[in-house]
């Protein structure tokens, strides 16, 4: 049974196919280019993975041409979005497949990486790296970074907490002060006047993306000053109790009221770029934010912006704690030469390198406490550096609401299930955003998500 | 012509096995030179299946390297089957995978239908048409989420704000298809980006038309309507199944768009997404690998009902 009707037509039809399939074959190969994984065997040559926010395109600018240059090893960057890039390092470390010998990863992935043992620890030599200067590293970055048997795992790269910005210009136009501790009602008001229909500018931007790391990033800070947690320290799930709901209630009522369009399109980036093209008077979010809001080159905002600590309820801070850090998976065969690249990242004399040669307010900062000494650093980001400092120094993973929890960190619960259960929980919020679901039918299923995930953890 | 072309056939039909000396051995050897892209085939694609069937049977908790890789039965199929969501994705990847297919080919034939006239300016035109298939599809749904669909920047928005100015009306509209129309918001982007597909399949067929044909119809008189009722589409027949058979299997794999404009938001989650988001998400291997086995078998049970009964594809013409 042949599978055409005349050779000729077939043959026709067959270069069409085909063409089609090689032309869209190599746009999809154009598509996966920039992997410089695998290859390099020599230990003069190491493979980094990383995610592709600005601070690592900027380190991937200056390799070459110093660290290279001093330390004769040649760096092969591949640089993933965030998302991606998280599903790349798992699979590569859970499969020790053994492609990298440094990745990027971030506060929630260190104690249950090192937990599983996919990671190299870092502590001896961190220690013995006299140059390196452990005991400059911010306290809480460097606990973020360490693994449950106390050994560090990670070393930071750049720290963040959250903060609010805000248009000092369209809250004067207002007769409007912001407190420096202002607390979420207070903010609220502030959204309810200041938003401006007309004029396409939205109160607040708060992020509704779905994914716990979006949405769930500035919603679990809300949730924990409200009172309310993910697992009382029982592992109880507390999803669709009192404070949970009255957070997320505030939060979608705020957004939906006065917040941007189509907020469950909208995460960190995207309201970067609503605040930047002054579409929005108020944003709150990760203090790393800040930086391109300020460069007059990138925001129409800059030198109109004002900050504030992160809104509060019933707790004194809420800010959230993020780190990128740098790890080496447990396969690393060049640990030595990975250490030497670690080292020179987070060294003063990088930072002093970015600032000299990039700029001051593009350093990756957060991590150090020397960073907030350098005269530079301090003018270049004069309106917000010692807000940053204080609330780093204020947030505490261990303890960051008005309960005990069961598992670390503050805008994420560190276990291995809360990715899926924050993005799953995310969406349903999405649907109150929407408007085709209530806050009270989305927190029940996400309740009943919380409880099978519980149910693992009270049974150990 | 009919005659001569049935006689051709006939002759060609058989004569693989029947030409003289065919031994065992002969065939073998004129084989050979096929076996190292066969054991490629299976290599890359069979295996990798047979490994993903055995993975199906397993409990494998990529967060939970402590439980192990313990045979777990039949638990994987349980969880796939008694998913709601999953369910609800079939749905959204049958809805949208019409929708995007329908839509296309209309649109692909009437632009393969101007494009068969001779006009100045044709090859040019022309290119401009097949532009968006050549666009990454990742930034082809980039270019729509932020250009088009963007309640404050996107051009969209802009032109209804545009046209209510003129009505003195100068609020800006609260109406975002991104909200209001999510599964359409998926849907346009992958049209946009088919529709030069389905425009140079279809535009193949028509230039393959016998000129004499038409002409002939065109002397007793036919109007344009009924030659491309009763002379075209039928010659298109084939050419339309074509570029249906391959826009549905392109099309049911569709995760660019939805990954980047709704994030499988609303009702947009679609087969490969929801499977997408069982691995890099939950971790969980063995419920992927389920949820694999069942979407191929499924794939492959339905594309053979269609194959046999619907397509002309795989028939002589009569």
């Amino acid at each position: 049974m042949p599978i055409y009707s005349s050779p000729r037509r077939f043959t026709r039809l067959a270069v069409l196919v085909a063409a089609t399939a090689v032309a869209g074959g190599s746009l999809a190969a154009c598509s996966g280019a920039g992997g410089g994984s695998g290859s390099g065997g020599d230990s003069k040559s190491i493979n980094v993975l990383m995610v592709g926010n600005s601070q690592m395109t900027d380190i991937q600018k200056l390799t070459a041409a110093n660290f290279t240059k001093d330390t004769g090893i040649k760096v092969n960057f591949t640089v993933l979005d965030e998302n991606s890039l998280r599903a790349k390092v798992q699979d590569d470390v859970a499969n020790k497949t053994g492609a990298y010998d440094v990745v990027t990863i971030g506060a929630y992935e260190v104690p249950i990486w090192s937990k599983n043992g996919w990671l190299h620890e870092v502590s001896s030599y961190a220690k013995g790296d006299s140059t390196f200067d452990e005991s400059d590293i911010l306290k809480p970055m460097l606990t973020a970074a360490s693994g449950a048997d106390g050994k560090l795992y990670g070393i930071p790269f750049y720290g963040e907490s959250s903060m609010l910005m805000y248009r000092k210009d369209l809250l004067a136009a207002k007769g409007l002060t912001m407190p420096e501790h202002p607390t979420w009602d207070q903010v609220a008001q502030i959204a309810a006047k200041v938003a401006d229909k007309s004029q396409g500018i939205a109160g607040i931007c708060l992020r509704g993306l779905k994914g716990w790391g979006e949405m769930f990033a500035p919603l679990t800070t809300v949730v924990n000053t409200f009172g309310g947690t993910w697992f009382d320290a029982n592992w109880n799930p507390q999803v669709n109790a009192p404070a949970f709901t009255d957070a997320v209630t505030f939060y979608t009522n705020l957004v939906k009221q006065y917040g941007e369009p189509d907020p469950q399109t909208s995460g960190f980036t995207e309201c970067q770029n609503a605040m930047g093209q002054g579409k929005a008077a108020m944003w709150y979010d990760a203090t790393s934010g800040a930086g391109k809001l300020e460069d007059s080159s990138q925001s129409k905002v800059a030198g109109k912006l004002g900050f504030a600590f992160a809104p509060v309820n019933k707790t004194q801070y809420s800010g959230w704690l993020w780190s990128w850090d740098w790890a080496m998976p447990s396969t690393t065969k060049k640990s030595d030469s990975a250490w030497k690249f670690i080292s020179w990242a987070s060294s003063k004399k990088y930072e002093n390198l970015v600032g000299t040669q990039l700029g001051w307010s593009r350093v990756p900062d957060g991590k150090r406490a020397s960073t907030y000494e350098i005269p530079q650093y301090q003018q270049a980001t004069s309106a917000y550096y010692k807000l940053v400092e204080e609330s780093i120094q204020n947030a505490d993973p261990a303890n960051p609401g008005v309960q005990k929890r069961p598992a670390i960190g503050v805008q994420f619960v560190d276990i291995p299930e809360f990715a899926d259960l924050g993005d799953k929980v995310s969406e349903y919020i999405d649907g109150v955003l929407t408007g085709s679901s209530t806050v009270q039918a989305a927190l029940n299923k996400g309740q009943q998500d919380a409880e099978a995930v519980a149910k693992i953890y009270r049974n150990k | 012509m009919t005659a001569a072309t049935v006689e051709y056939k006939s002759d060609m039909a058989p004569p693989v096995s029947a030409l003289p000396g065919s031994s065992f051995s002969s065939r073998m050897k004129r084989r050979m030179p096929l076996l190292p892209a066969l054991l490629f085939t299976i290599v890359v694609t069979q295996l990798p299946f047979l490994y993903t069937i055995y993975i199906s049977f397993i409990g494998w908790d990529r967060d939970h390297p402590e439980f192990g890789h313990k045979f777990v039965g039949l638990k994987n199929f349980r969880a796939v089957f008694s998913d709601s969501a999953l369910r609800q994705a079939v749905f959204t990847t049958v809805r949208l995978t019409v929708l995007v297919v329908l839509v296309a080919v209309l649109l692909g034939l009437s632009l393969a239908l101007l494009l068969d006239r001779r006009f100045p300016g044709r090859g040019v035109v022309r290119t401009l048409l097949i532009a968006p298939f050549l666009i990454m599809p990742m930034a082809a749904a980039l270019l729509w989420k932020h250009a088009f669909y963007n309640a404050q920047f996107g051009l969209i928005n802009a032109v209804i704000n545009g046209v209510r100015g003129w009505f003195g009306n100068h609020t800006p509209t609260s109406w975002s298809i991104l909200t209001d129309h999510p599964l359409l918001a998926v849907a346009i982007p992958l049209i946009w980006q088919w529709t030069p597909f389905m425009m140079l399949i279809l535009l193949a067929g028509l230039q393959s038309q016998p000129g004499d044909v038409l002409e002939a119809a065109r002397v007793d008189g036919a109007t344009n309507f009924q030659i491309f009722r009763s002379i075209t589409l039928p010659h298109l027949r084939q050419y339309l199944e074509l570029s249906v058979l391959l826009g549905s299997i392109y099309i049911l794999q569709a995760f660019d768009a939805i990954y980047t404009i709704t994030r499988g938001i609303s009702n947009t989650t679609n087969l490969p997404f929801a499977i997408f988001q069982t691995q890099v998400e939950a971790g969980d291997y063995g419920l992927t690998s389920a949820e694999g086995v069942v979407v191929v078998v499924a794939t492959i049970v339905v594309a053979t009902f269609v194959l046999r009964t619907v397509s002309s594809l795989f028939k002589e013409e009569a």
